[in-house]
Order: C-alpha cells, then structure tokens, then sequence
C-alpha cells in the first residue's frame, strides 16, 4: 500500500471517529440529546455555499475600503428538531468541541514535528517554552488588568511567540542551531518564566482563582469567535508542515545525514520550528496550558502507523482532536467542572507509564 | 602544495572528480584542516588514513558540502559544492556515514528511497526512475531481502549495506564513506570493501576514511595520510606506509612488510617498545634459524634486535614482522665493519645474546665474533658446528669462544634459559645501580653459570671493552664501574 493511499485511508477513518466522538459528545451534558437528534441538528446547520455577493466594503489597513465578498448559503436540510435542544447544541456545547477538537488538532500536530525534530520521544509542544510564554503573557493580563487589543489571547499568542523566537537566538549560534542546545534553553527559559508566574501569581490578589483556572487548561466558556480564529489560523501552518513531512522523515536520520541528502537543514530547522511554535501560541492562547495531548497521541499513533510523517502528520493532527473532545468531555459532565488539563493529565500519564512499560514507546 | 602525481592514476589532473584547494578549516580555535590540497582521478579508490583527530572526517565533511572551509575550494566534477544548494551538491556527492544508532524504525524500502531526496521536487510525485533507482541501489547492496523489514531489527553489517544503497539511489559520481568497516565484523569488512571496489570498478570515485591501515591498502588505489591537519604523504599504498611515516603521523612503532598472501602491504603495530619490561635479546641467525627464536622472544615480551643479515633473508623478514631492531646488509654481501660495529652495540645493549643454529661462513663470521662478547650467551644447537662450518679454522675458533661461555639449549628450553639469565642480568643492573657512588662495586655473587672474573681494563664504564681477550669477562664489567 502505498503511502498517499495508507494516509487518505487512515485520515478517513479517524475523520469518521472525530465525528463520531462530536456527535456522542453533544448529546452529553446536563440535558441528554439522542445522538440521531445531534446529527439532525448538526445536519441542519451544515451551510452550503452557493454563490457570492459582493455588499457592503470592509475598510483594511492597507488596503483601504474593499468590498466584502460574503458566501450565500442554503441549509439543504429541514430536519425538525425541538428548539431548546438546537440551542443547546449549537450555542453552548458546539463551541467548546469544536474548539476542543482544533486545540487536540493542533497541540498533537506541533507534538508529532517537535518529537520528530528534537528525535526525542519527551518533547511535547511547549519544550521551546512556548507554553510558558503563553501563561506570562496571560497571567500579566490578568494580574495587572491590562487592556490590549485582543486581549487575553492576544497576549499570550504574542508572548508565547516571543518566547520561542528569544529560546531559538538563544540556542544560535554562527547560523547553526543545535537541537540539544535548542532543549536546553527551552528548559531554561522555562524555569526563569515559571518563576515569573509565581512571583505575579502571589501578586495576583483576587484574580487568583481566575489565573489558576487559566494556568490548568480550560475549554470552559468557549465562544465561536474563539473557533472563528483558530479556523483561520490553522490551516495554513498546518499545511506548510503537511508539505514538509518528508523533509521531517530525512531529519530523523540526524542532521548530518539529512544534509547529505539534500535538506537545507537550518532552513528547514527554522521553518518547522517556527511553525509548530506558531501552531502550539494558537492553541495554548485560548484554551491555556493543556498537557500531554501532544506527548502521549503521536505515540500511540505512531504505534499504529509508523514513523513515517506522511502518515503520521495528519492521523496524529485527526486523533488530537478527537482525543481532546473525548476528554473535555469528561472533564464537563461531572458534577462539577475540572480544567480539562486535569483530565488529559490523568489519562495521559498513566497511559504513557503502561506504554512505557510495556516497551512501546520508542524515539521517534 | 600539491600532492598530485604528474600523469595517469588515482590523483591524475586530468579531469579530475574531486579537486582540493589549499582548504583550511578552523572549528573554534583549533585548525582541523591545514591547507589541504588533493586531485582525486574519475574511478577510483581513495583511502583516507590517519590518527584519530587528523581530520579525516572533517575532510569528508568538507568534500560533501556540509562544512565550508576557511581558504580554498573543493570542486566535484568541476563545481564549487559549497556554491551550491545542499540538493544540487548531494546530486554531485553522496555520504555513506558512520553506522549510527538508528532510533527510528522506517522500513529498509523507505531509507533507501530517502535517497531520492536531492532528486524530487517537493510537489513532485514518485516517479520509475526513482523506483528503477531504488531497486538497482537494493539489488546492488544485496539488500532486497531486507526490504521491509524495520531498519532497527537487522544486524550492523546489513545496515551498512542500508546505507550504502541510500547513497547509491543518490545516483552521483562520488561516494563517500566515513569508517565504513568501523564496529563492522571481518566478514561484513571485506564484504563492504569488495562492494565499494566493485562500485570504483564501475566508473563511481571513492573517498573513505579508513582505520584499518591494511584493509586500506589492500583496496585503495591510493591512500592520503593525513596528520594534523597537513598531508604527510598521499600516493599508492607502498609509498604512504613506510615505517617513517607511520611513525610521524600515528607516534606508533609498526612494521610493514609485504602480506605473504595478498601481496598488499601490510603493517603490524607493535606495542611500545619496552626495554625495561623483560629485557632485552639479540638474536643472531640467518637462513631462516632466528625466527622462531625471533617470534618465541617476541611473543614473550622481550625487546628484540637481529643482525646482521642479508636483505630478503627469511629470518629478516621475521625479525621485521616482530618489530625488532635490525641490522642488515645488502643481498649476498659480506657483513662489513660498519655493520659489525652496529652489532657490537647491539649486543653490548642486550641482556642476553642468542645465537641459533646458523651455518657459518666467511660473509657472517663478524656476527659470531660480535656475539662472542655477549654478557650473557645462550647458543642454540641443532645440527653439530661441523655441519654448518663453512669458514673453515677461523669458524672453529670463533665457536670455541662461543663454547667458552655461552649455554648451550636445546631449541626448546630457550625462553626459559633466556628468561634465567635476563633475570639475572637485571638483579646485576640493579646492585649497580644500588651501590653507583659506593666506589667500588662488590663482586657478582649470582655468577652461576661460566666465570665471572676481573675485568680490570675496564674503569668506569658498564660497557665492556673490545678487546678479545677480555671478551670471556663481559658479564661482570658493569659489576665493576667505578
């Protein structure tokens, strides 16, 4: 079988399963939906395209007024479905899985390049601090009430890719970045950052509960605008990295081997990193720090599907996701609701130690 | 400077495949690559040589574009691979690294197709000419069989053969390989050699930093020693290893000599040599009667000199293979004063002084005259003198002398004799050393072999005059300095 063919079967079938665990997940809550009533309304909701008008105009920065194309869309379905039921769906529940399913999509994407760059089977996306640097950005704002465009988000995406960027000029030297020094500057920068948050933690005040409630990784509260924004910055990182998979394969031979082969290897080293740092700053600004998503899924996919990024990439990218609705789920439906970062945790290490023992997890 | 032979060969100017110029390198503060300048001819088989540290890998790693030097040029099939990208270079070069830990577990297919990378667009589909690329690199390695398995579940030297087919899928005129026989076993050695000959032999050039000093000779047309940094000598194997050169570049004592069996030349690294540790013998034979006294001696720690003997003559080439200090004269000629004095000083040197069962003539009579001034004389007898006298009168007299006061052993009880009396002789060394500066030694009370009378001609020195008659009282002259 070749690759394409292994990569579209794979990535089909965990599409069905994301779908699958959406719908189940929708009809779980407070009041219970059948799931064949979640797929109506669902059903319902999907917009179809059919043209495109041009009304009205958008004044951009550089570009000064242009006129907005707006799609038309029709809802080819008229399932009837009872009202409360389409409310609870739509507006409360679909949000927060949709924007579950994006942060699992992209935090086990940014996980699956960062083990395959680093060659080391304990990186996960925030090893160049970009984690940290989201929670400093983050807790500053909430700490100090600062007021900036974008707010809490775009705080901590800004200083989550500041972070980044300062850990990789950090770790350069002559042009060259060495992986292993690239690591331990993370490490470093991460230790100094965790003390910053510390010391604006015992600053924070009343804001304590809200900080904490951030620091342990939250879908609670998601809006569709949060959606909206990781839908348009997504893709298009994601699809670079896609692009690169076999560049990533040839890295995995060691840097040396690669450049034999013909890979710009700073080049490429830049590039990946930027954009996995990127992809992790989206996700972790607006659902805060959510770990071991994008440890513990590129293990247990490459598992199952090698170690070939091809492959990997995309099925790691469908499985995160599907993994985080399953858990924000459960993190949701009890009694009370706990940070989701609490639920990936609990799965997720007790998971990875069985995998360990059992000898599974290998270096990428 | 250049270290180009002028005409045909391995480091031809005509056209050549690969063309150093004066490079230099510096990493940090140190000069790994000395103005380094090399011509290596289309086809053929270039063997990097040197001390760990010389800069062997460096020099590869310069050659395939992946370290730019400081001066100089490196040109590929006449372009400059550091001008290039890292994709049109390894179209140019190919690298067959250093076996490394493979973490990763892609099938043996898949490695070998990542060698296809300098050829593929990024957009750009699996074409046939990249299959056809990919199975004649597998079929060539012998590696089909091993095409699905995971590159982590087969032996070392099949890896190697993994990674020489990802070279070969690469498809460039120049191959390179760093240590491409390192952690490999005897059989995956040669086999990998034979591979890389067959490849040269087929129009692709080669350049492989090798350790082992002989399987480089034997498969290299030409060899570069490099030492620190600088070409010391660059040419066929038989002018690159000389003991000389051996020495300079690797501090080492070693041997060469010719194999007996592939003709290659072929050197034997002997261990630093020891005069303190057994003591040290000198062996006088020739026609092949020392060497197996020469090997026993050698195998049992002892620091050998021999001579003086023809060269070419058996026991030459043994008392070379073993490391030993030789003396020797040209072919079919007499041993003339000079050598005789070299082996005077030999044997003044020695501890013990072995003479093996030798036919005696006119031409090494001087030998025996030489050995009969022996402190300590071991004779070994197989056949009587009289069979192997031809020096008529003045062989029986020297062979009376010889009688006078050496032992006589049979071939098997030599080490143990030879061991008594080195043992011997270092109690002595040590009294001496003991009483230096006491004015007059004692007497020798370990003389349990032949006399041990006064040397009175003789003052202050531990070396014993030459004087004939004074011959029978070596062994006691250094007890007697001062």
């Amino acid at each position: 079988m070749s690759v394409r063919t292994r990569a579209t079967t794979w990535s089909l079938g965990l599409s069905g399963l994301l779908l699958l665990v959406v719908v189940v997940s929708a009809g779980i809550g407070a009041v219970t939906i059948p799931p064949r009533t979640v797929a109506a309304i669902l059903a319902d909701a999907v917009p179809v395209p059919v043209g495109v008008s041009f009304g009205g105009a958008t004044v951009l920065p550089v570009l000064g007024a242009v006129p907005t194309p707006t799609l038309e869309f029709v809802s080819p379905f008229a399932f009837s479905v009872p009202r409360p039921a389409r409310i609870i769906v739509l507006s409360v529940r679909l949000p927060r899985i949709l924007l579950a399913a994006l942060v699992g999509f992209a935090l086990a994407t940014a996980g699956t390049v960062m083990q395959g760059f680093f060659r080391n089977p304990m990186a996960d996306p925030s090893i160049v601090g970009v984690s940290s640097g989201a929670a400093v950005g983050a807790v500053a704002t909430i700490v100090l009430s600062l007021s900036i465009p974008f707010g809490l988000e775009g705080a901590a995406f800004v200083s989550a890719v500041v972070t980044a960027f300062v850990v990789y000029l950090l770790a350069s030297e002559d042009g060259r970045t060495p992986v292993a020094t690239l690591l331990l500057a993370g490490v470093a920068v991460q230790t100094f950052l965790g003390a910053v948050i510390s010391f604006l933690l015992l600053q924070s005040g009343e804001s304590l509960r809200q900080v904490v409630f951030w620091l342990m990784g939250h879908l609670a509260g998601a809006t569709w605008s949060e959606v909206g924004m990781l839908t348009l910055v997504l893709p298009l990182p994601f699809l670079l990295l896609v692009v690169h998979a076999r560049d990533l394969n040839v890295l995995l031979l060691g840097e040396e081997d690669a450049h034999a082969l013909g890979i710009e290897v700073e080049r490429t080293k830049q590039l990946l990193l930027a954009t996995a740092s990127v992809v992790t700053a989206a996700a972790v600004s607006v659902s805060g720090v959510i770990g071991f998503v994008g440890l513990v899924v590129p293990h247990m996919l490459r598992l199952l599907v090698g170690p070939d990024h091809r492959v990997l990439l995309p099925t790691s990218a469908l499985a995160g996701a599907s993994f985080l609705v399953a858990t924000d789920t459960v993190a949701r439906s009890g009694g009370a609701e706990i940070p989701v970062g609490v639920v990936t945790a609990a799965v997720g290490a007790p998971f990875f130690l069985y995998l360990l023992r059992t000898r599974e997890v290998r270096s990428p | 400077m250049s270290d180009s032979d002028s005409g045909s060969g391995p480091f031809s100017d005509a056209d050549p495949a690969i063309r150093l110029d004066g490079v230099s390198l510096s990493l940090g503060d140190t000069r790994i690559l000395d103005s380094v300048s090399i011509d290596v001819g289309e086809g053929s088989f270039v063997g990097l040589i040197g001390p760990n540290g010389a800069g062997k890998t460096t020099l590869l790693r310069t050659l395939n574009g992946a370290l730019a030097p400081d001066e100089g040029a490196v040109r590929v099939a006449g372009e400059d691979v550091h001008a290039l990208s890292s994709k049109a270079a390894s179209r140019l070069v190919a690298t067959v690294p250093q076996t490394t830990s493979v973490t990763f577990d892609f099938p043996v297919r898949e490695v070998v197709k990542m060698g296809r990378t300098p050829h593929r667009g990024r957009f750009e589909g699996w074409r046939e000419r990249d299959d056809a690329a990919v199975e004649s690199a597998m079929r060539r390695t012998a590696v089909e069989s091993l095409a699905d398995r995971p590159v982590t579940a087969v032996s070392g030297g099949e890896r190697q053969r993994v990674l020489i087919a990802r070279a070969l899928a690469q498809e460039t005129p120049v191959l390179l390989l760093d240590e491409p026989t390192a952690s490999l076993d005897i059989n995956h050695q040669v086999r990998t050699l034979e591979l890389v000959s067959d490849l040269v032999a087929d129009g692709t050039t080669a350049v492989a930093a090798i350790h082992d000093l002989n399987l480089a000779a034997h498969y290299c047309d030409a060899l570069v020693l490099l030492s620190g940094g600088r070409i010391l000598s660059a040419g066929d194997p038989a002018t690159v290893l000389t003991e000389g050169n051996l020495r300079e570049a690797f501090d080492a004592e070693a041997v060469v000599s010719r194999h007996p069996v592939t003709g290659s030349v072929y050197v034997t690294a002997l261990p630093p040599s020891s005069d303190d540790a057994n003591g040290r013998v000198h062996v006088v034979g020739g026609g092949g009667t020392g060497a197996r006294a020469l090997h026993l001696l050698s195998a049992a720690g002892y620091a050998l000199s021999a001579g003086a003997l023809n060269e070419g003559d058996t026991d030459a080439e043994a008392a070379r293979r073993v490391g030993a200090d030789l003396v020797t004269v040209p072919p079919y000629s007499p041993v003339d004063d000079a050598a005789r004095a070299a082996v005077e000083s030999r044997v003044e040197a020695a501890d013990v002084t072995v003479v093996a069962d030798v036919e005696v003539g006119d031409g090494n009579l001087a030998n025996l005259e030489a050995a009969a001034e022996a402190d300590r004389l071991v004779l070994v007898e197989e056949r009587p003198f009289t069979e192997r006298n031809y020096a008529g009168d003045d062989g029986f007299a020297v062979y009376e002398r010889l009688r006078e006061h050496g032992q006589v052993v049979e071939p098997d009880d030599l080490l143990s004799v030879v061991g008594e009396l080195a043992c011997d002789s270092f109690r002595e060394r040590d009294d001496s050393t003991a009483d230096s500066g006491s004015g007059s030694g004692p007497d020798s009370d370990s003389d349990s072999g032949e006399g041990g009378s006064s040397a009175d001609d003789a003052p202050e020195t531990d070396a014993e005059s030459t004087d004939d008659d004074a011959v029978g009282d070596g062994r006691a002259a250094d007890l007697f300095s001062g």
